[in-house]
C-alpha cells in the first residue's frame, strides 16, 4: 500500500473511529464507515492539512470513498 | 487556577462545531481563565461533536438549541435558569446561508435565502439577548462574531456581508438597550480562519492567502488569537467597552492596497 493510502487511512480511522480493516478501497465514508455530512467536510479539511494541497469544492463533492480520496490526493500531491 | 480573571463567571457558548471552531478558541480561553461553561448545539450531528469538547473543559452542561425556534430558545434559557439561576456571558457564534449563494453575484440573492440568512445570522443574536438579559448579572457581557465583509466588498461573501453589517448594527442598538442594566454587547471581526463554516465560502483559500500577504502582521489569525481578544471583551478588563466591533484580523482592516512585498497571485 502506498504512503498516501497509509496516511489517508490513518486520518479516516482516527476521525471516524472505525476499524482499520474496514477502510478498503471501495469503502464509502457515509454508507460504509458511518460518516455524516459534516464528517465528509472535516475529512477533506484534514486531507488538505496533512498533504498541503487544495481540494476545490467540486472535487471535494466527488470524494465519497477511501479510494476516491487516495486517487485524488495521489494525483494532486 | 493560574489565572482568576474569569473565576466565578458562568457563560453560554453557542455555535461550537469542532476543534477548528472560533467558538472553541473562545471557550478554551474562558475556561483557562476559570470560567464555568454551558454549550448549545443544533442537531445530533453537532451534539456528538460538542459533548466531548465540552467534557475536555470539564463541562457536562450541553443543551440543544435551534435559534430558528422561539420554543427551543425558551427551553435553553429555562435550563440555564434551573441549573445556574443567573449567569455572566454569552458567546454567539452562529450564522447560516445557502452555500450556493456564497459565490457568484450578490445581486442574484433569492428572497428566501436573504430572509433565512438574516433570521439565523442576525435576528438569532437579538432573540438570544432578549432571553439572556433576564438572567444576566450586572457586569455581564455578550460577544458575537462578524467579518470585514460587512464593511467592504469581499469576493463571494455576498448576502453574508449584508447580514454581518446588520449584525454589527444590532450590536450597537443592543449596547444601548442593555447598557442601562450594566450588560455590554460587542462584536469581534475576525480575519479569515479555515473553519467548518468557512468551507461554505467560495475560494476561501484565496481570501486567506491575500490576508496573509497583505495584513500588517503578515499572517492569518488563529482561533487562539480570537479567544484571547474575546476573553478581554467577556471579562471585566473591558468594563468600559460596549457597542464595539473589535477587529482581530492581524490589522488587515487598516490596509489600503496590496503590500509592496506581497507576491502576485491569482486564484489558480
Amino acid at each position: 500500500m502506498s504512503d498516501v493510502a497509509d496516511r489517508v487511512k490513518k486520518i479516516v480511522v482516527e476521525h471516524l473511529g472505525v476499524e482499520e480493516d474496514k477502510v478498503v478501497e471501495g469503502a464509502s465514508f457515509i454508507d460504509d464507515l458511518g460518516a455524516d455530512s459534516l464528517d465528509t467536510v472535516e475529512l477533506v479539511m484534514a486531507f488538505e492539512e496533512e498533504f498541503g494541497i487544495e481540494i476545490p469544492d467540486d472535487a471535494a463533492e466527488n470524494i465519497q470513498s477511501f479510494g476516491d480520496a487516495v486517487k485524488f490526493i495521489s494525483e494532486a500531491a | 487556577m493560574s489565572n482568576a480573571l474569569m473565576a466565578g463567571k458562568r457563560g453560554l457558548i453557542m455555535g461550537l462545531a469542532n476543534d477548528k471552531s472560533i467558538a472553541w478558541g473562545i471557550a478554551k480561553a474562558c475556561s483557562d481563565a476559570g470560567a464555568e461553561l454551558a454549550f448549545s448545539y443544533q442537531g445530533d450531528a453537532l451534539k456528538k461533536r460538542v459533548e466531548p469538547l465540552a467534557a475536555q473543559l470539564g463541562s457536562d452542561f450541553v443543551v440543544p438549541c435551534d435559534v430558528g425556534s422561539a420554543e427551543s430558545m425558551d427551553a435553553l434559557f429555562a435550563e440555564i435558569e434551573k441549573r445556574w439561576g443567573t449567569f455572566d456571558f454569552v458567546v454567539h457564534a452562529i450564522g447560516f446561508s445557502d452555500k450556493s449563494e456564497l459565490r457568484g453575484r450578490y445581486v442574484d440573492t433569492s428572497r428566501d435565502n436573504f430572509a433565512m440568512t438574516m433570521d439565523i445570522s442576525v435576528y438569532s443574536f437579538t432573540a438570544i439577548m432578549q432571553r439572556a438579559e433576564k438572567l444576566m448579572n450586572e457586569g455581564g457581557s455578550a460577544v458575537t462574531l462578524t467579518y470585514y465583509g460587512a464593511e467592504r466588498i469581499m469576493p463571494h461573501y455576498n448576502v453574508m456581508g449584508v447580514a454581518k453589517a446588520a449584525l454589527e448594527a444590532s450590536v450597537r442598538y443592543m449596547a444601548e438597550d442593555l447598557g442601562k442594566d450594566g450588560i455590554r454587547v460587542n462584536a469581534i471581526s475576525a480575519g479569515p480562519i479555515k473553519t467548518l463554516a468557512a468551507s461554505g465560502i467560495g475560494d476561501f483559500r484565496y481570501i486567506m492567502k491575500w490576508n496573509e500577504y497583505n495584513s500588517p502582521l503578515r499572517r492569518n489569525v488563529t482561533t487562539d488569537d480570537v479567544g484571547k481578544s474575546a476573553l478581554y471583551l467577556l471579562s471585566d478588563l473591558s468594563s468600559g467597552v460596549t457597542g464595539e466591533t473589535h477587529h482581530v484580523d492581524a490589522g488587515y482592516h487598516v490596509v489600503g492596497m496590496k503590500a509592496v512585498d506581497a507576491p502576485d497571485m491569482s486564484k489558480d
